[in-house]
């Protein structure tokens, strides 16, 4: 019998550029969106069908993630015409984007249907607090959470601050060399109009806003929004007929874990993430390796979070990861910028999804900034990142996304321009 | 029988009598006593309670006392509270303690890592001039905090009587 770290989970080569993201959508990003979870899918799934050049009719598979805090997929599909012949709502939350994409391509190849809209809503503000505040720290403590929760140990940034310190501590990482993933995502944000925060930030003023939990200063943790969005899979050659050149998936590797998943920490390096072990997945299916590519979308629930999973996934050598996100490659403008619309920290808490539209709105070569448009429509990207200015990489080839359950557990996906 | 209940802290803590692993956990932190499962198949102790070994698969065990002891980790000084009560007790600290027992088995990376509160020697969450005491590298010994009849939460304290580092890794902003 195989062990699984013996099991070659190469897919077919066929498969690499076989599939192809048709058309995204997305709602505003607003504290107070007013309106319900089902309300946000249509808008946002509507968008994408707009995007894709596509009519309800057009989609028939129907994939959602949540946790006890969105509408799922049978009424959305009502409200909006869909008649899915396949659909399924899954549980959780970070992660969930890039392994939903794989589980689109593995659903449509079998022949079950042929385009899938994959989407995220959430009242993360208004409705659910994603930190854990209200609904969610008034849960009786059970089970496995007696070992954790009675202990105050209960938000994602209390969860996963043992791994963020320790990795300090393994490797010598400073609280400043990290305040620059929030400094590189706000100066993004600055340049993008429907970003939530879009003031950019400095070391200094990470570092001096307050303690949320240490190692986490505030302006270390994201921010919670309300918001759907919306991605729709089909095959490459279908994706021709939309309006856009849409990009296609290279390589996706979805929920890969660590040992003991859910107490990584009992099984060590506790400042090692599942990275680690989902780069061996990644890279052999992408056929590229991280030097090849051009924008990365590293989850950034946290600074740390970003930093941690570059590192992990082989964009600097492990344990660089500070000195990496501290170097300006991050940054627009540097070699290889991450979350280039300002991510989890200032555009919006999607739960992953935004990092992955925003990829493919840079490997359309069509970003949503202050640019002016030509004649025809389209923007005429300056490529000066001044405050306000552009936010369009030049001529990007390849993206890679990194999606973030909890340091045991993630998510990849490498996409490329379409031909 | 139904199950354990208590009130600690605002949270309503609850262990229903089908989780027969913690029910017997918390029964002997009830006597404040330090028990886990220890396989019976390849004799490696887990944490915390649960239905298989992940080390062999095997789905028996037997409950063995063993050593509330060890070196912390990591940590979380938590400054902003999220749930009600610990609002009111901050900084408090979550601690994350290698065990001296099986430390580096079944694998180098491996411990028996146990999650606690950094508390008074009775069990009381730590004042702030104590939290600034403990660091990665401090030893520490379990302690319990009652409760309810039949509930107690494990949680630990400096050890007194330890050889402690002469500087404890501090994250560097005080």
């Amino acid at each position: 019998m195989a062990r699984t770290s013996e099991i070659d989970a190469t897919a077919p080569k066929h498969l690499q550029d076989k599939y192809a993201i048709a058309g995204i959508g997305e709602t505003t990003y607003a504290r107070g969106s007013g309106r319900t979870t089902r309300a946000l899918a249509c808008w946002a799934i509507s968008n994408a069908i707009k995007d894709a050049g596509m009519t309800p009719a057009d989609i028939d598979g129907m994939l959602s993630y949540s946790g006890n805090d969105s509408t799922f997929s049978p009424v959305i599909a009502g409200d909006l015409g869909i008649r899915p012949n396949f659909f399924m709502d899954v549980h959780g939350g970070g992660s969930s984007t890039e392994a939903l994409i794989g589980i689109a391509i593995g659903v449509i190849e079998a022949g079950m249907c042929s385009a899938v809209v994959v989407f995220r809503a959430m009242n993360g503000y208004s409705e659910v607090r994603i930190g854990g505040t209200g609904a969610r720290s008034a849960v009786p403590v059970s089970g496995d959470a007696l070992h954790d929760r009675a202990y105050g140990w209960q938000s994602a940034g209390q969860r996963f601050s043992l791994t963020f310190m320790r990795h300090m501590y393994d490797y010598g990482t400073t609280p400043e060399q990290v305040a620059h993933v929030k400094v590189a995502h706000s100066k993004h944000a600055s340049n993008n109009p429907k970003a939530y925060y879009k003031k950019r930030y400095t070391v200094d003023d990470v570092v001096n806003s307050r303690f949320i939990c240490k190692p986490l200063h505030l302006l270390d943790c994201c921010v919670e929004t309300d918001n759907a969005t919306a991605v729709i899979v089909t095959r490459a050659d279908r994706a021709k007929d939309t309006p856009h050149r849409a990009p296609l998936i290279r390589s996706v590797v979805g929920r890969c874990c660590k040992p003991r998943p859910e107490v990584h920490y009992q099984h060590g390096p506790i400042s090692t993430v599942a990275g680690h072990y989902a780069k061996d997945i990644l890279w052999r299916n992408a056929g590229v390796g991280p030097e090849d590519i051009d924008i990365t979308g590293s989850y950034d629930a946290f600074t740390f979070t970003a930093m941690l999973q570059l590192e992990d996934y082989g964009f600097c050598k492990k344990g660089e990861g500070g000195g990496y996100v501290s170097s300006g490659i991050i940054e627009l403008g540097g070699k290889r910028p991450n979350n280039t619309a300002g991510g989890h920290l200032c555009e919006g808490y999607t739960h992953g999804m935004n990092m992955v539209i925003e990829n493919v709105r840079q490997l359309r070569g069509e970003v949503d900034d202050s640019c002016p448009a030509g004649p025809d429509g389209r923007k005429r990207h300056t490529h000066d990142y001044r405050e306000g200015g552009c936010r369009a990489v030049k001529d990007p080839e390849l993206t890679c996304n990194m999606g973030w359950a909890t340091p045991g557990i993630g998510s990849a996906l490498v996409m490329r321009r379409g031909d | 029988m139904a199950g354990l209940k208590g009130d600690y802290l605002g949270m309503t803590l609850s262990v229903s009598e089908l989780d027969i692993e913690n029910a017997e956990y918390f029964k002997h932190c009830a006597a404040h006593a330090f028990h886990l499962q220890e396989c019976s198949g390849c004799g490696i102790v887990r944490y915390p309670p649960g239905a298989a070994c992940h080390n062999c698969g095997s789905l028996e065990s037997r409950w063995v006392a063993v050593e509330g002891k060890g070196t912390v980790h990591s940590y979380c000084e938590v400054h902003h509270g999220i749930q009600p009560a610990f609002k009111e007790r901050v900084p408090y600290m979550i601690l994350l303690v290698d065990l001296d027992t099986q430390k580096g088995k079944p694998s180098a990376e491996q411990a028996l890592r146990v999650g606690g509160n950094l508390v008074t020697p009775d069990g009381v969450l730590a004042p702030p001039e104590m939290v600034q005491r403990v660091g990665i590298g401090s030893r520490m010994r379990m302690v319990f905090a009652d409760v309810s009849a039949g509930l107690s939460l494990p949680h630990w304290t400096l050890d007194e009587d330890a050889k402690q580092p002469a500087r404890p890794w501090r994250y560097p902003q005080e």
